[in-house]
């Protein structure tokens, strides 16, 4: 591929985009919330089902392209085992590196295949797309903590 | 793989566009050479552009134009008493002249210029605001771009007003049997687009003017999509008001008209206020100007109007008839050519004569942005999404399409390499 687009579209993103890992909708989810991208009509829906504190199960069901579905299938990855306040914390630090602000992950870091979205900073308009997900789950938890129902995140911000 | 894979015969039972060599299937598209970007090169290769629905490339003698009226001539008008104020003002209202020309409208009077398509809807729809009254009814249809949705939906909203959608049927036309359902004695209003920015279907806007017309509707057309593409009579279409942009027929950005019958354009409230656009002001009232200064509150894209008239002298030589033609071939073909990819969906009328210039398609096996994506890394440009048509790719099941979309520099061969390109994309994706 040329363009730089090995980097978009690295083998480990097109599998997660051909076999979405949390692809099957939850019977009795205990916590849901919706994502848009307004600009290019992208959608996420999101449902957590949780055991105690931690995330028992969860549901991450894209209508989008490779990368959203891929970003997604790799929340849905990570989420499991996790409490939802990990993943907050997961998700803002993803943000902040897919905005430049942060110029690596931590080495350290339980991040399973999230690096390779890096690549996807190459590409601006697509950065969005990476982002939907994640975004929605902040949103989520954020409702959960004061008590009221999550509103529909959109990546325009 | 080569593109010779994709190559078909021209479509039967449309005419060759009798291009430079004749034959439209190699005539390599009218006047390419007269438009510097399409020399470019996009990721190492050569560029292939398919997005004039969005924006048409400029030919030299426009960018050229602009260049001149900002080295020769630069002035604001309406104002002044100097020379290049006057040069100024004589550019501008040439271009007032030529537009109502290209629309067969006898008075330029009844050209108001503004900043595009959708600063020309927002005038129709708000400068009608104070003819409407609570629960009095719009027409739109099912297909309209947010440009021609939203202002009406804001007006909704202010006015307590009833907004009515005419449905799209499954071959992607408008369903006129439920028309006569449609238009009551509330509806005051009816606004439509000629040329649809999704489907390419051609509406029937003169019929529907008629119509509503009976029931004492104004009738709005957005002609966004055909002026430049195929004639448009401001007579013939039979509407009230008629917007369009430059920039969708090869003039510059930041320019647009609205055309209008003498009678509605006197009922017309401005909408904006300020400079230019007063008879007389006092420090607490004012008169306004006459039309169609009324309507032309502020500084104008001077450099663009002076230049649009390089736009249409092409389209002139090039004869809207031809580019009509042209574009119907390449719709045709683009039609036949993607009909041969499996899991893939045209949407829109399957008659190139019922359609724009543009084919909008939904591919099962990668997404419209990750097609966008990897046909740019072939050079090739078509664009991706709702094309500010949500409702429109709600009704058609999706949230998003690609759009590949002509201009009359287009050629055969630009499809091929299309269609190359979605082939690569489909094996990345495999």
């Amino acid at each position: 591929m040329n363009g730089g687009l090995d980097d978009l579209y690295r083998e480990v993103i097109l599998d997660h985009h051909r076999s979405p890992r949390g692809a099957s909708k939850l019977a009795a989810p205990d916590l849901e919330a919706e994502g848009r991208n307004p600009s290019c009509g992208d959608e996420v829906a999101l449902q957590v089902a949780f055991d105690g504190d931690r995330i028992a199960d969860v549901a991450v069901l894209t209508r989008g392209c490779a990368i959203a579905t891929a970003s997604g299938s790799i929340l849905a990855e990570l989420a499991t085992g996790r409490t939802l306040a990990e993943i907050a914390d997961l998700a803002e630090l993803f943000r902040a590196h897919m905005r430049g602000d942060v110029a690596d992950l931590p080495e350290d870091l339980d991040s399973g295949d999230l690096e390779v979205l890096s690549g996807v900073r190459k590409f601006p308009a697509r950065v969005k797309c990476a982002l939907l997900p994640w975004l929605t789950a902040l949103e989520a938890l954020q409702a959960r903590e004061q008590g009221r129902a999550a509103e529909v995140s959109t990546t325009e911000v | 793989m080569s593109a010779e894979r994709f190559r078909l015969p021209a479509p039967a039972g449309v005419e060759p566009c009798a291009g430079q060599e004749g034959d439209c299937i190699r005539c390599g598209g009218l006047f390419p050479e007269r438009f510097p970007v399409l020399g470019r090169r996009v990721n190492g290769r050569d560029l292939v552009y398919l997005d004039s629905a969005a924006t048409t490339q400029k030919p030299e003698a426009v960018i050229a134009a602009q260049a001149r009226y900002y080295r020769r001539h630069n002035a604001n008008v309406h104002r002044g008493m100097h020379a290049l104020a006057t040069e100024a003002t004589d550019l501008y209202e040439a271009c007032r002249r030529r537009v109502a020309l290209l629309l067969g409208v006898s008075r330029p009077e009844q050209i108001v210029i503004t900043g595009g398509t959708t600063a020309s809807l927002n005038l129709a729809a708000f400068g009608l605001q104070h003819l409407l009254r609570p629960g009095d009814e719009i027409l739109l249809t099912e297909m309209e771009h947010h440009a021609n949705l939203v202002p009406w939906i804001a007006l909704a909203r202010r006015e307590g007003l009833l907004l009515r959608h005419l449905p799209v049927d499954a071959g992607g036309e408008l369903d006129l049997g439920v028309l006569p359902d449609l238009l009551t004695d509330r509806t005051r209003i009816v606004s439509l687009a000629h040329v649809s920015n999704v489907l390419g279907t051609v509406n029937p806007v003169a019929e529907i003017a008629e119509a509503a017309h009976r029931r004492g509707a104004v009738v709005v057309a957005d002609a966004a999509q055909s002026v430049g593409h195929l004639p448009v009579d401001f007579a013939d279409l039979g509407v009230d008001l008629l917007a369009f942009s430059a920039h969708k027929a090869y003039g510059p950005m930041g320019l647009g008209f609205l055309a209008g019958t003498p009678d509605i354009l006197d009922r017309l409230e401005p909408v904006e206020f300020g400079g230019e656009m007063i008879d007389r002001v006092g420090l607490d009232e004012a008169t306004w100007a006459e039309v169609p200064q009324r309507f032309e509150a502020g500084t104008p894209n001077v450099a663009a109007a002076a230049a649009f008239p390089a736009a249409l002298d092409l389209i002139d030589e090039a004869g809207l008839e031809r580019i009509r033609t042209h574009e119907m071939q390449l719709t045709g073909y683009a039609f036949d050519v993607l009909r041969r990819f499996d899991d893939l969906t045209v949407h829109g009328p399957d008659d190139p004569a019922r359609r724009g210039g543009l084919v909008a398609f939904h591919d099962e096996r990668v997404h419209a942005h990750d097609l966008a994506q990897l046909l740019d890394a072939r050079g090739v440009a078509v664009r991706a999404g709702h094309h500010c048509a949500q409702p429109l790719h709600a009704r058609l099941g999706v949230t998003a399409t690609a759009r590949a979309s002509f201009g009359l520099y287009n050629s055969h061969d630009d499809i091929d390499a299309m269609a190359d390109a979605i082939a690569y994309a489909r094996e990345v994706f495999a």
